[in-house]
């Protein structure tokens, strides 16, 4: 596969490999955080830390949008099939989160709930078109990468008139979540940050400045593939071993500075900022989600259907707070593997592929047997 | 045979409609007509309520499966075929050579005849070519809405050759690992034609019968071949995972051994697929005495079949009967038990 083999390539692998282990200081640990599940994800499916010097380490941070969803956001989309009777559209990766009563959305598809797994907000358009008397909403979630097409799908809904589509809109932000783990009242200890690859090219490169001068911390923007999580952390080693608190692009393919203006637009004709939300792990964060903006709110699902805000309630021992704010690693909780399984996830971690603990459990478990 | 009826089913433009599964005339016909005329032979003629054969000495191998896939005509087969060669996997996976097998029709009302002879039509020569004919069968109709055009359920018997004793549980720390092509063919080709993720492949599903296959892995080294599996729902990985659980082993397999074709690493990029895990209906994992591998090898890729066989790792001691896996990358990590369904209704 042109453009993904090349950066998958097991010569150029083991050489970045001798490169990395020349580099580090053998007297120094560098905690890398990778932002993204979709490093995380890389990280272990390829087995990139077996090519990593011990004295690396990679902390996983809380770029997984179905990890940092609360669970009363899952627990309302289920009130709107039980009680509104609605077809909900979602990507089937929200499918098997547990809301706070343990239900999910599997489950409640199980109980005759409308929910249909969608792979484009597209595919809900034309739900909503071949439904005409039926409501439908879109559970939309994601970063700065799924709000563009979300905002696309509700300008669409806005010039055919398709009254009977909403959004449930839980779209968050990336450098709000950064900032708080940089914030956070008891910091985690982190030299420097692999950072969003799909996001920035976005959003760009240039909103993560004001944090590497900040906060003094090194940013890396990296793409998701194997070869480019190595050839970032190479960067961030670089830096850290300078003595740098730089803003560098390895994902150059993808990402400029500016990012993509017009879907930056688009966005900001859409949405507007909400004053706060809450994210999973991470509480209440001020300015870090999206809603829709006044001339849009006739297609907000929250505007159209009554849905009191529901508090999370996150199984007792569940670790992915901690997780997620890269304060511990999946092998600490005590449910992972236990009670908590792929199968049967407590915590939103395990739920998605993209999820630490999933990613832990499923590919790398083998370290710790 | 048709004149007993007023007037022949209508294959243009009919379709199954309730009276065909109530056991008067209609179905009758529609037996005569279309199951018995294309899976024509001498125990189906004799219309009993069951087929009556003399068995061989030995042991018999018997398995059913249900078939459930939709779309129901798929690039490189349809239902009708898939439900002959799925069931007769399921039986030569024991070693066996399959002799006769049995068929159950769910019909759902509507269902244009012009499908269903269509799919009969398939079902008959994939029988036909594998020298295993159709014996008995069962018809039933359910109401509109209550099926999804047709659903079929295969049983295959077979008898076992003296000597072979290959099983799940017979992996053994040192055995190697074979497997017959590429994998994911068949999952990918039923995505690419599934409505609502449509989009360009020329990959076509692999099904096909692999008792020939099986064959000749029995007379080249019966007594070393120890497990074989065809990795259908679930992949490979699933197929792995279960032999090590069976044989409470762990297994090492090498990523860059394991052949993927372009197109196939391509769709599960898109779509975020794991090949290891997407279903196969024309390929089987061998599990054999280290020293018979390399010949084993050789037989497989004599046969049409195995081609494009290999040897992808070897079984090892492990408590955890981990299955683990050397990244094409450099790395290591499992391949763990699949979560969750990748896709419904694959076969």
């Amino acid at each position: 596969m042109k453009y993904i083999d090349e950066f998958r390539q097991h010569d150029v692998a083991q050489k970045l490999a001798q490169v990395i282990a020349q580099a580090v200081k053998p007297e120094r640990h560098y905690r890398l955080m990778e932002f993204c599940g979709g490093h995380t994800h890389a990280i272990f499916r390829y087995g990139v830390q077996d090519l990593m010097p011990s004295n690396v380490e990679f902390i996983h941070g809380p770029g997984c949008p179905v990890c940092v969803l609360p669970t009363g956001r899952i627990d309302n989309a289920i009130q709107l099939v039980e009680q509104h009777d609605v077809i909900l559209c979602t990507y089937a990766d929200l499918m098997r989160v547990p809301g706070g009563g343990r239900q999910s959305l599997l489950k409640a598809k199980a109980a005759d709930g409308d929910i249909r797994m969608v792979y484009s907000t597209q595919d809900a358009l034309k739900i909503a078109r071949d439904n005409p008397d039926r409501q439908v909403v879109f559970f939309a979630i994601g970063f700065e990468t799924t709000t563009p097409p979300t905002a696309v799908a509700i300008k669409q809904a806005q010039s055919e008139g398709l009254g009977n589509f909403s959004v449930f809109c839980n779209h968050v932000l990336t450098p709000a979540a950064m900032r708080a783990i940089l914030d956070a009242p008891e910091p985690v200890s982190i030299d420097g940050f692999l950072g969003p690859s799909h996001v920035s090219s976005v959003i760009g490169s240039k909103p993560y400045e004001t944090f590497s001068e900040q906060y003094a911390k090194p940013i890396v923007i990296a793409g998701f593939e194997p070869l480019d999580v190595m050839q970032s952390a190479l960067m961030l080693i670089r830096q850290l071993n300078d003595g740098r608190h730089e803003v560098e692009n390895e994902y150059s393919r993808a990402v400029t500075r500016d990012g993509n203006v017009k879907a930056q637009a688009l966005m900001a004709e859409v949405f507007e900022l909400r004053p706060q939300f809450e994210w999973r792990g991470l509480g209440l964060i001020p300015n870090s989600a999206l809603k829709l903006q006044a001339g849009f709110a006739y297609f907000d699902a929250e505007q159209r259907f009554e849905m009191p805000a529901i508090k999370a309630n996150d199984v007792k021992g569940c670790e992915c707070p901690a997780i997620l704010r890269g304060a511990k690693k999946p092998q600490d909780c005590k449910l992972l593997g236990t009670v908590c399984t792929p199968e049967n996830p407590m915590g939103s971690c395990m739920v998605s592929s993209e999820g630490a603990c999933a990613a832990y459990w499923s590919y790398g478990r083998l370290r710790q047997g | 045979m048709s004149e007993r009826y007023a007037t022949p089913l209508n294959l243009k433009s009919g379709h199954v409609d309730l009276s065909h599964g109530s056991g008067g005339r209609a179905m009758a016909q529609l037996i005569d007509e279309l199951f018995i005329k294309h899976f024509d032979n001498d125990l189906l003629r004799q219309h009993n309520d069951q087929a009556l054969f003399n068995v061989p000495a030995g042991r018999l191998a018997i398995s059913t499966d249900g078939h459930v896939i939709s779309p129901l005509f798929f690039p490189g087969g349809d239902i009708g075929s898939l439900a002959v060669h799925g069931t007769l996997n399921d039986v030569a996976m024991s070693g066996a050579k399959p002799l006769y097998l049995a068929a159950g029709f769910i019909l759902e009302e509507g269902l244009p005849l012009a499908d269903l002879e269509r799919i009969v039509i398939s079902m008959a020569a994939a029988a036909k070519a594998a020298g295993t004919p159709i014996v008995t069968g069962d018809t039933k109709v359910v109401e509109r809405g209550k099926g999804d055009g047709v659903f079929i359920t295969t049983t295959g018997v077979g008898v076992v050759p003296e000597g072979v004793n290959i099983s799940g549980d017979q992996a053994r720390p040192g055995h190697a690992i074979l497997v017959s092509g590429s994998i994911g063919d068949h999952g990918v080709a039923i995505m690419a034609s599934r409505e609502n993720l449509q989009f360009q492949t020329s990959i076509v599903s692999d099904s096909a019968a692999l008792h020939g296959l099986v064959a000749d892995l029995v007379a080249t080294a019966p007594s070393a071949l120890r497990c074989l599996r065809d990795p259908t729902r679930g992949g490979l990985a699933t197929a792995l995972n279960e032999l090590a659980k069976q044989s409470c082993v762990g297994m090492v397999i090498d990523e860059a051994k394991i052949l993927v074709k372009a197109e196939v690493k391509a769709a599960c990029e898109i779509l975020g697929l794991d090949p290891l895990y997407v279903a196969n209906e024309g390929k089987l994992v061998c599990i054999c005495d280290a020293d018979a591998a390399e010949e084993l090898l050789a037989a497989m890729r004599r046969h049409p079949l195995g081609r494009d066989a290999a040897i992808i790792g070897q079984v090892i001691e492990d408590p955890h009967g981990f299955v683990q896996m050397t990244t094409a990358f450099g790395g290591r990590r499992i391949v763990d038990w699949p979560v969750g369904e990748q896709l419904p209704r694959i076969c």
